[in-house]
């Protein structure tokens, strides 16, 4: 399985990611390296194998619902890029 | 001082033959001899006398532990609130935690001194620490060659003694490779014994922080510190912690070891294979018993892991977005070219090949193919552990296929960067503890022996390194120039 040049930029715009242009081609060739280490899996039969998401397959724990966290608006705001009146700016959204 | 161990530290802080102040300024002061390895991101100075101060006010009243008053250092992985948090990456070059991490808290419980925050691959991705936006740290033991990583800057402090013992994180053998490639002892524990809470996250199932130092003994000591549950881990498990301290000495007679053909076979250097022969031989003159077994999945280790590590990073990593924390880009024209282009300029190169292969292995009409599958072969490779450790009581192996490699060798090949991983992904994959024990060298480098135990068994793990060290001194030699 090989990938193409435009598989890459398709792949980038899908996760948000900005690469240069004259990276595109190496991550070409090294996701399809990647991808041909993969084949190596299909010479296994899964089929009546049950998916490990997890080592302890365990679930999700639950706990009451009541509130535990304090507020920390105004510490986590401290660290960020843009703020206005307790809100994250971006730039406009709806014109 | 620098050469001590925690156990006789702490005596000679309670003996008043030194204060922790003394102690920590005299790693403060080794650590700026030594700035060329690069294993520092950040030096915490002044905060680190100003612990030190408290230590010595605790250690007077006779409210001391163990590690009250000794030097240590964090990976840059772990949060800690009012210190700068890299985890590596230009991303959070201006990264001021809010809070600190579990462990980072611990150890400040226990009064250990923290001397700063430790050099790593960028997200913990990479095997060498040459994908740190800080730059690439040096092993002290020939510092043309790499640490090993992602816990790099963490092996190289403990191994040239610019801290008495640090923390490491774990997701694919980023504490084993890099302590075998040091000639430290790194124990990674069972996946869920160590709180992740506060630890950045690179692949979320695989993940799990642990000790690096100089001896099992001193492992022991800081892994008592780090482990428990932890109600703000979601994954974190809940089941008591042993005294680590307290079987270190036990018996090995009758100890069954088993040697996986799969780990022995093509790959694996003649010397480094020799070295492994000897330790095994030491651990026979103990008393153990070792039986050839067979895993026949471990092969499939480094593909699994190849979907599951950058599908589970690509998601955690979409959080790093320019909006609420870390780097954002000039000038974005739109929301788009916000997300994009911050997260384009904040990512290094190897990050950047994972979430891509991450991302195409979740997407649409893919899913099945690798990621399922990928899940399926992850339960096969865990059987495989479940069955040889119902036979054996430890499974013994190399950590890794060779000794250091030089710096910029394989950093322009990535397929064969990964393959440095072979013998440790397993590991993650399984969720089983495993060690990495410096067993001997080859031309001056150090070669590490891992031993993997079944879940929860640190406690026995410890005590099998430990008694190897009894009987050697590989752990105690100490690179040239670094004495």
């Amino acid at each position: 399985m090989s990938l193409t040049a435009d598989d890459v930029k398709k792949i980038a715009h899908l996760a948000r990611l900005g690469i240069d242009s004259q990276d595109v081609e190496s991550y070409a060739k090294d996701l399809s390296g990647m991808l041909d280490l993969m084949t190596q899996m299909n010479d296994i039969d899964t089929d009546r194998v049950i998916p490990m998401a997890h080592p302890m397959d365990q679930v999700q724990r639950l706990r009451p619902d009541v509130v535990t966290e304090q507020d920390n608006r105004e510490k986590f705001q401290a660290i960020a890029p843009q703020v206005e009146a307790g809100l994250y700016l971006v730039p406009k959204v709806i014109e | 001082m620098h050469n001590k161990t925690i156990a006789d530290l702490a005596k000679g802080l309670r003996s008043g033959e030194f204060s922790s102040v003394e102690l920590t300024q005299s790693f403060l002061d080794r650590i700026k001899q030594h700035s060329s390895l690069n294993s520092y991101i950040t030096v915490t100075e002044d905060l680190a006398l100003q612990e030190a101060m408290a230590a010595d006010g605790r250690l007077a009243k006779g409210d001391a532990e163990l590690l009250t008053g000794i030097p240590m250092a964090q990976k840059d992985i772990f949060c800690t609130q009012g210190v700068k948090t890299t985890c590596g990456s230009k991303m959070l070059d201006n990264f001021i935690a809010p809070y600190d991490a579990t462990v980072v808290e611990k150890f400040n419980n226990a009064g250990a001194v923290m001397l700063g925050k430790l050099n790593m691959d960028e997200f913990a991705m990479g095997s060498s620490n040459e994908t740190s936006y800080f730059g690439v740290v040096k092993n002290p033991w020939d510092t043309n060659t790499v640490p090993g990583g992602s816990s790099g800057g963490s092996a190289a402090a403990v191994a040239a003694r610019l801290a008495v013992c640090a923390t490491g994180t774990d997701t694919g053998g980023s504490i084993r490779q890099p302590a075998a490639l040091c000639g430290i002892t790194g124990l990674k524990p069972t996946y869920g014994r160590v709180s992740r809470y506060g630890m950045i996250a690179y692949a979320s199932s695989l993940d799990q922080g642990g000790p690096m130092a100089r001896s099992a003994e001193d492992a022991a000591i800081m892994l008592q510190t780090m482990a428990g549950f932890d109600e703000k881990d979601s994954t974190s498990v809940d089941q008591p912690v042993p005294d680590y301290l307290a079987g270190l000495n036990n018996d090995l007679e009758g100890l069954k070891i088993g040697l996986p053909k799969e780990f022995f076979g093509e790959g694996l250097n003649s010397d480094v294979a020799a070295i492994l022969d000897a330790a095994i031989n030491e651990y026979r003159k103990l008393g153990a018993e070792v039986k050839e077994i067979s895993m026949p999945n471990l092969k499939l280790a480094i593909p699994a892991y190849y979907v599951i590590a950058p599908a589970e990073c690509s998601a955690n990593l979409s959080r790093f977005d320019g909006v609420r924390y870390g780097y954002r880009c000039e000038n974005p024209a739109d929301l788009t070219d916000l997300y994009t282009r911050s997260r384009g300029e904040g990512f290094g190169k190897e990050v950047k090949r994972r979430i891509l292969m991450g991302t195409y292995a979740l997407s649409a009409g893919y899913y099945d193919a690798y990621y399922l599958k990928a899940q399926k072969v992850r339960r096969l490779i865990s059987e495989d552990f479940k069955n040889a450790l119902s036979e054996v009581d430890v499974i013994m192996g190399p950590v890794t296929p060779g000794t250091a490699f030089g710096i910029g060798e394989k950093i322009g090949n990535p397929i064969e960067m990964y393959l440095s991983d072979i013998y440790t992904i397993a590991i993650n994959l399984a969720g089983v503890p495993a060690m990495s024990v410096p067993a001997g060298f080859v031309d001056c480098k150090p070669v590490g022996l891992q031993i993997i135990g079944n879940y929860f068994a640190e406690d026995r793990l410890l005590n099998i390194a430990h008694r190897y060290q009894q009987v050697t001194d590989w752990h105690q030699q100490t690179p040239k120039g670094f004495e």
